[in-house]
């Protein structure tokens, strides 16, 4: 059942991604790439709150190894940075790493609450 | 309205997505099962950030079919590299007080990807 879960998951976080990159995209012109940015931000802060509650494997399969996993992205993360000016890759890389950590920190503070 | 304007023109892009979603996401499942935690990690995001800049060089350049892009790079690479798994697995070093090893973890996969993107390109483009 693992297996169904990720697919489940991915199928939904794939497109999650891909449509509010378009959203955040189309409402601003600063050539930041906030979509992404957004998008890993808030995936950290879910598989934080998943891991903290300590969920089910079912759960983790479904909401973190298959929905955040794919609503998160590495890969247009570096694509990204490297074809950003250098100030706006070096604030790219520092505010990415800096928020998904600090959202991942809050996901897991509230999660072990809960 | 707002949706009604990003979903236009996209029926064909968001399944293409979805399925290089899904197939990504059992890849970096696969490979979790393989190598686990932030070592199966590393190698998942800095593969996928190489294949990436191979892809995308080689898409642009052939300016090959509209829907290749949103399946192979959006959607395979996607959804096999991860943001989350990497901040939530150096949150949790950091939180445990091996706060050498989560740096390293951090700015190791950092730098190793974004060389990886490069390397990538270059290789897209000797490739093309």
């Amino acid at each position: 059942m693992v297996p169904l879960m990720v697919v489940l998951g991915a199928a939904v976080g794939a497109p999650a991604r891909y449509l509010t990159d378009r959203l955040v995209q189309s409402r601003h012109t600063s050539g930041f790439p906030w979509g992404t940015f957004a998008v890993n931000v808030v995936g950290s802060f879910v598989l934080g709150l998943v891991t903290g509650v300590a969920a089910s494997p079912w759960v983790t399969a479904l909401v973190g190894t298959g929905f955040c996993g794919a609503l998160t992205t590495y890969s247009t993360f570096g694509w990204e940075t490297v074809h950003l000016p250098r100030p706006l890759a070096v604030a790219n890389t520092v505010a990415s790493v800096l928020a998904g950590l600090g959202a991942a920190g809050l996901g897991l503070a509230v999660g072990a609450a809960l | 309205m707002v949706i009604s304007e990003v979903l236009r023109g996209q029926s064909r892009p968001v399944p293409a997505v979805a399925a290089g979603g899904v197939l990504g996401a059992l890849a970096r499942w696969a490979v979790g099962l393989a190598l686990p935690g932030p070592p199966g990690t590393f190698l998942i995001n800095v593969v996928g950030c190489f294949a990436i800049g191979v892809v995308l060089t080689v898409l642009i350049a052939r300016g090959a079919h509209p829907l290749l892009r949103p399946f192979l790079a959006t959607g395979v690479l996607g959804g096999f590299t991860t943001f989350s798994t990497y901040a939530v697995d150096a949150q949790r070093l950091l939180l445990e007080g091996r706060i050498g090893l989560g740096a390293a973890y951090l700015v190791g996969t950092l730098a190793a990807a974004l060389v990886a993107t490069w390397a990538g390109m270059w290789a897209g483009r000797w490739f093309h």
